[in-house]
């Protein structure tokens, strides 16, 4: 059995990779996928302290987060559709109609 | 102890008339086809109406926790819903008077004003972090839509676009913290967490935990650095979602910000109604740092905007700041001074929105430009908005001022005078732009001279909003006793 460091490190190597997907990349899509990365890492995080502890709580806080990430990509995805639609580009840098 | 499932449900009827209205709503946008009616506007009203009075006359005996322990039922979970229904009333009222949103499908629209409520009402009593994280993306979910909700519109897209994004890493970087502090514990309830962390030792995540929680909730409440969504989302929403964006889910947010950092990191010494930080991260320091930052940018920002939306959002990312000096007092006094300011804060905030509102329909415009000759061309509604800016800067007699006295006289009180001298210096700042938009009101000359129409309904709303205004900055006694009794039941 490998124990639970091992997981969390793994955890936030995930999370690591999904800040920098966010905060790198232009493309929506890319930044949408990298933000499930990011949640992934956190589910790795409570799977593996849930089953280290014996206790079923890390496991389903789990699959509410699998839940609420579904439902932030359904309604992120739409909007890009939206956006695209009268943009014609998915490029976060070009979202400049607002601005200080 | 906490109460079971069943017997938790007669101090749960104000969500449950929320979510059979939202219910309702579905059922008559499938089945009617007149998708611009008025009825979805009037059957949220009366769903929203039964929820204040159910949050009105709810059984007393507060400091219970139901649902196994997942929420709580006190006078601190009461005194916000209470607060963000009676602000979701009269976004309802604005939004049935706005041509902005006039010719698109109603019942949509109240169905995510109605979630976003229902989030707010559980944000505000949650105690386990699994309903913390819950609530928080049920009270952001319905946001990102009502954002967009001018779909086709570019600005309305693009804002709500920034707000997914800004919003999903964010609360991304909170949970990844609870994941810290569950992993710390073993355990789910904050007040469990809380007692567990006395006895840690392990600096470093808990550190960690309390400052990503911070960006979760620091992007909540549009507090500096995490605020850079707001005013995009500001301007590019409808009117009265914006009116709605800046005192719902901010009060929301103050709540759990709240119930949060005073149960996991601190904890209450009796009989003084003082906490003490239970563990070593000085996170009140955190905050009064950021506190000061989101009132001096806020205010510092504000003052070259031209669109009056984007004006008010900077203006209220500054009041997030002041209240935020309530926050880190670790006393009761300062958590009364906040709930206080969000009373005082919602009349005087949404009355200004009204008015923008009733500029927009007349003028489709929302630049400051727009504003020029309402003296003659509106009075009432000038006399109105220039209260209100008046109120929001913070001069007496008006209720503004009262909330920021409570706010400024506990800051010096617990010492903490930097805080106290920041915030005093900003508020100059914020009479300024204030300042500029009466004197534009009333001493430049309008493009259009025409009279700008008035309905009854504003008229009547905009005197129900300017009376607390007014009252409350003489006589505000009884909603200060209110605050400092939903304070008192804080602790269970």
């Amino acid at each position: 059995m490998i124990e639970p460091p091992a997981y969390l490190l793994l955890s936030a190597i995930l999370f690591g990779i999904g800040v920098v997907g966010v905060v790198a990349r232009r493309n929506i899509l890319i930044i949408l996928m990298s933000v499930e990365v990011m949640l992934n890492g956190v589910n790795v995080a409570f799977v593996a302290v849930g089953s280290y502890l014996g206790d079923a709580t890390g496991g389903i806080f789990a699959f509410m987060v699998m839940t609420v990430a579904a439902a932030e990509a359904a309604v992120g995805l739409a909007l890009l559709i939206a956006l695209y639609r009268i943009r014609e580009t998915i490029d976060i840098t070009e979202l400049k109609v607002l601005k200080w | 102890m906490f109460l079971g499932n069943l017997g938790s449900l007669r101090y749960f009827l104000p969500e449950i008339a929320v979510t059979a209205t939202i219910l309702l709503l579905v059922v008559l946008h499938v089945a009617s086809n007149r998708r611009t009616s008025a009825a979805p506007a009037l059957l949220s009203l009366l769903g929203v109406g039964t929820a204040i009075l159910l949050v009105g006359v709810s059984p007393a005996g507060g400091g219970k926790s139901i649902f196994e322990g997942m929420a709580a039922y006190d006078g601190f979970a009461v005194f916000f819903k209470g607060l963000t229904s009676l602000a979701t009333v009269v976004v309802i009222l604005m939004s049935m008077d706005s041509t902005e949103l006039a010719g698109r499908s109603q019942a949509e629209y109240y169905i995510f004003l109605l979630a976003t409520l229902l989030g707010m009402f559980l944000l505000s009593s949650a105690t386990d972090i699994v309903m913390v994280y819950l609530s928080l993306e049920l009270v952001s979910i319905p946001s990102y839509l009502l954002a967009g909700y001018l779909k086709g519109k570019e600005d309305s897209v693009e804002a709500a676009m920034k707000y997914v994004v800004y919003g999903a890493t964010a609360s991304g970087v909170m949970i990844y913290g609870f994941s810290l502090l569950f992993g710390l514990t073993g355990s789910t309830q904050i007040a469990e967490i809380g007692r567990s962390l006395v006895a840690g030792k392990a600096t470093l995540p808990m550190l960690l935990a309390a400052v990503m929680a911070a960006v979760g909730f620091g992007y909540k409440i549009a507090a500096v650095p995490f605020h850079m969504w707001s005013p995009d989302v500001y301007e590019g929403a409808p009117t009265p979602a914006t009116a709605f964006f800046s005192i719902g889910p901010k009060a929301a947010g103050f709540a759990v910000l709240v119930r949060f950092y005073y149960t996991v990191f601190a904890s209450p010494t009796p009989g003084t109604g003082i906490w003490h930080l239970t563990t070593s991260v000085d996170w009140p320091l955190l905050f009064a740092v950021l506190s000061a930052l989101t009132m001096t940018v806020g205010n510092l920002v504000a003052v070259k905007q031209n669109n009056v939306k984007r004006l008010l959002a900077y203006s209220s990312i500054a009041h997030a700041g002041y209240m935020l000096m309530g926050f880190v007092l670790l006393s009761s006094a300062g958590i009364e001074a906040i709930l206080f300011y969000l009373v005082v804060y919602l009349f005087m905030n949404l009355g200004a929105f009204y008015v923008v509102v009733l500029v927009g329909n007349g003028t489709k415009g929302e630049d400051i430009a727009d504003f020029s000759g309402l003296g003659s061309r509106a009075p009432f509604a000038a006399v109105s908005l220039a209260v209100f800016l008046f109120a929001l800067t913070g001069i007496p007699p008006f209720s503004g001022f009262i909330g920021k006295l409570y706010l400024f006289a506990e800051v010096i009180h617990r010492g903490v005078y930097w805080l106290a001298v920041v915030a005093a210096l900003n508020s100059v700042v914020s009479l300024y732009y204030y300042a500029r938009i009466v004197k534009v009101m009333f001493l430049e000359e309008p493009k259009d001279t025409a009279a700008l129409p008035v309905p009854a309904v504003t008229r009547a709303m905009l005197v129900l909003l300017v009376a607390p205004t007014l009252i409350l900055g003489v006589y505000w006694e009884p909603v200060a006793r209110i605050a400092s009794n939903s304070v008192k039941m804080l602790a269970f």
